[in-house]
């Protein structure tokens, strides 16, 4: 037996052993490709949302003559308020350029600057009412098109029909540059800002706080109703067959396709209950329907994966089974429902389909404030940016994109600190 | 000797010993019953802690006990034995109601705890397991610090008021199942990083702790070396002064060792119970002395 068995397991061992190389090499292609798509993935998001986070500003003699603003020598705040500051900044630049004549070269003169500046400028005046009546060097936002040809990503070798940055334009942001009038700084103003027409005025404020509202309210409702159902499911019900329906139907609302919880919370939460539009009260509301399946489905198996010697053991020193269950069970299924909750929150915070039905597409310009309040949320407000023509919102959906991975990068961070807490105990 | 199968028919003892092939027809592997059965000795004392009467288990369509009645005396230790299968965690589950826990067991008959039906509507199952406390036949410790362990009981009866009464009550317990001095440096330590008779030692640890005056054992010794194993029998002796013991075990010489009483099952039914030195020096069914012989594994 044993010299013939022998060879003939060496025989096979080689076989075997080959077969198994040849498993790890198919699960390192895998893998491999897997991680090859990932890169390109985000080297071409980084890559163009990178310039967003910066911003070029252009520096301008500007006069601060109160006849020129329409204002008194010592102007109130509401005179301020209707100060003639676009005017200002227009004659400014008509001083920096004076061989500029004609109306549409004078156009394509004052379109360096954001129409923005003027907000800019004013602000500056009501801080400092001393300004009036000085003539200061003054540092003002420039507009998308000129920043975006001072950041070097127009191809001056297009015809210039093809372009829009103009040669003359070119010409005048040369001359201000080699005079060391411009400079890029850090765009403050894309974290403190909602959705603008302008490219350079526009802010990912108003959808990032949208976002985190609707996901406070999901969080807030599909966690613990989801949690509570799981464990009631698992550790309470009877075994019959209304809960065998339930488990069924369960499982077939987590495959509803996320759109359908959007036209049910139209038709019920705005058209019935008459809450709020666009509101992230009823956001939060729809994603928590379209969550709650996820949650309890991994929460039920979080709770069944506990093994049972330890509800035994419990309940064998005479603990109750609500005692069982919350000192026992629900720690040790702790990091399984919370990875659960994680992924149906990330999948809540990537929706934009259920959203767009209840009105979370509007053009949002105020950060709200609050969870009824009409806001964005970060999905949508790529999906509009993607949809602009301008070459500024290009860029910005890139990092839109970026702040959403953050946004998500963020929440998982979270997730394994909690599940590391609950491990630990 | 009044309740007799077919199989001892007209067998004396001098036959037994000389011609068991001829008096041992039933094969403990042939699932065929015993038919119906009284069991030999006697299965009654006067003063009964628990008794079962008539108890039957079955899982779905499966019997696991069939028709079992037995006392289990006051201060006694009972030692259940018989071969794997028999349903001797199956019994020993039904003093404290943890087959309520197992989807499609169902348990008939009565049993009683101090002449009360622990079956009956109006009893306690949270109460009844206080008092009838168990330790596993696979060593389950929580997934908690070896304080917590012990001092889960305790708390959640309300047993110790202060800190200082709880550690008490810990170092007691452990101390009793002879763990104290490997763990004390260590108590914040999870249980479940223990070894294998270490953890056991804590589940025994944590049944004690909250005084039960029953207490259930499925096979506490079998991940036990020699040493663990005497100190535990020790114990045994000790808890016996104030507690009821039920012990299930595969060790002959421990049955002999801790007990007053010895019971045998096979196949779900009681074969034999009485006196332990009477079972293993004078076994009257053929089964019992087959396996207590070692004839079958
Ligand atoms: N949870 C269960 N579901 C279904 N059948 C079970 C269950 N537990 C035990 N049984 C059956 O009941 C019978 C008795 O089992 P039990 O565990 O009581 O045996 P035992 O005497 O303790 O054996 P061992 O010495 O191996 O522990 C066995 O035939 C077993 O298959
Ligand atoms: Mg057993």
């Amino acid at each position: 037996m044993s010299y013939n068995s022998t060879t003939a397991i060496q025989a096979s061992l080689k076989k075997r052993y080959a077969r198994e190389r040849r498993f790890q090499w198919y699960g390192r292609l895998a893998v491999l490709t897997g991680f090859v798509f990932l890169f390109i993935l985000l080297a071409d998001i980084v890559s163009k949302g990178t310039p967003a986070f910066t911003q070029h500003f252009i520096r301008i003699a500007v006069n601060f003559d109160a006849d020129k603003l329409e204002v008194s020598a010592n102007p109130t705040e509401e005179e301020l308020y209707a100060a003639n500051f676009n005017g200002v900044i227009k004659q400014s630049l008509r001083e920096m350029f004076p061989d500029v004549s004609g109306r549409k070269d004078k156009r394509a003169l004052y379109k360096l600057i954001s129409i923005g500046a003027e907000y800019d400028l004013r602000d500056s005046v009501l801080e400092n009412p001393g300004l009036i009546g000085t003539k200061q060097e003054v540092w003002l936002r420039a507009h998308s098109e000129a920043g975006s040809y001072l950041k070097g990503q127009v191809d001056t070798q297009l015809d210039e029909a093809d372009r829009r940055v103009k040669d003359n334009q070119i010409q005048w942001l040369d001359s201000l540059r080699a005079e060391g009038r411009t400079e890029s700084r850090f765009n403050v103003i894309f974290f403190t800002a909602g959705d603008s027409r302008e490219p350079e005025l526009a802010g990912i404020k108003a959808a990032l706080l949208g976002s985190a509202y609707t996901l406070l309210v999901t969080f807030f409702l599909a966690f613990p109703v989801g949690v509570l159902a799981a464990i009631y499911l698992e550790e309470f019900a009877p075994r019959n067959r209304l809960t065998d329906l339930i488990e069924i139907n369960i499982n077939n609302l987590a495959a509803v396709p996320s759109i359908v919880f959007g036209l049910l919370g139209l038709a019920v939460f705005i058209n019935f209950f008459e809450l709020p539009r666009s509101a992230p009260l009823v956001g939060g509301m729809v994603l928590s329907l379209m969550t709650l399946p996820t949650i309890i489905i991994t929460s039920r198996a979080a709770i069944q994966a506990v093994p049972p010697s330890i509800r035994q053991a419990a309940l064998g020193v005479g603990a109750s089974p609500l005692q069982t269950v919350f000192h026992h069970v629900i720690p040790v299924a702790m990091p399984g429902i919370l990875t659960g909750s994680i992924i149906g929150m990330a999948q809540a915070l990537g929706e934009s389909a259920p959203l767009l039905m209840i009105g979370m597409v509007a053009f949002i310009m105020d950060v709200p404030g609050g969870v009824t309040d009409p806001s964005t949320v970060l999905p949508v407000q790529i999906f509009l940016w993607a949809d602009s023509p301008e070459r500024g919102f290009t860029e910005k959906t890139s990092a839109a994109i970026m702040v959403l991975m953050t946004f998500l990068i963020f929440m998982n961070a979270l997730a394994i600190y909690l599940r590391r807490r609950f491990e630990m105990k | 000797m009044n309740t007799m199968t077919a199989t001892m028919d007209g067998a004396t003892d001098n036959q037994r010993e000389s011609d068991t092939a001829e008096k041992a027809p039933l094969d403990i592997r042939d699932h065929g019953d015993v038919g119906d059965y009284e069991t030999i000795g006697e299965p009654f004392v006067d003063n009964a802690k628990m008794s079962a009467r008539t108890v039957n288990v079955h899982y779905g369509d499966k019997q696991a006990i069939k028709d079992v009645s037995l006392d289990i005396g006051e201060n006694e230790v009972i030692a259940m034995i018989g071969p794997s299968g028999c349903g001797k965690s199956t019994f020993l589950r039904t003093l404290n109601r943890m087959n309520d826990i197992i989807p499609g067991c169902r348990v008939e008959g009565e049993i009683t705890l101090d002449n009360e039906d622990i079956y009956a509507g109006n009893q306690d199952t949270v109460l009844l397991r206080a008092r009838v406390g168990m330790v596993f036949q696979k060593p389950n410790p929580f997934p908690k610090s070896i304080y917590e362990n012990v001092a889960y009981g305790p708390r959640i009866h309300g047993l110790a008021h202060t800190k200082a009464e709880m550690d008490g009550i810990v170092e007691k317990s452990l101390q009793r199942a002879g763990l104290f001095e490997e763990v004390k440096d260590q108590l914040d330590k999870p249980g479940t990083g223990l070894s294998g008779g270490q953890q056991q030692r804590l589940c025994i640890a944590r049944a004690i702790a909250v005084s039960p005056e029953v207490i259930l054992m499925d096979e506490p010794c079998s991940a036990l070396d020699p040493i663990a194993t005497a100190r535990i029998e020790e114990l045994i002796d000790e808890l016996r002064e104030k507690y009821t013991i039920a012990i299930v075990t595969h060790s002959m010489q421990q049955a002999a060792r801790v007990s007053q009483r010895t019971a045998y099952f096979h196949l779900g039914k009681l074969i034999e119970v009485g006196e332990t030195k009477e079972i293993f020096t004078n076994p009257r069914h053929q089964l019992t002395e087959n396996y207590i012989t070692g004839r079958f594994g």
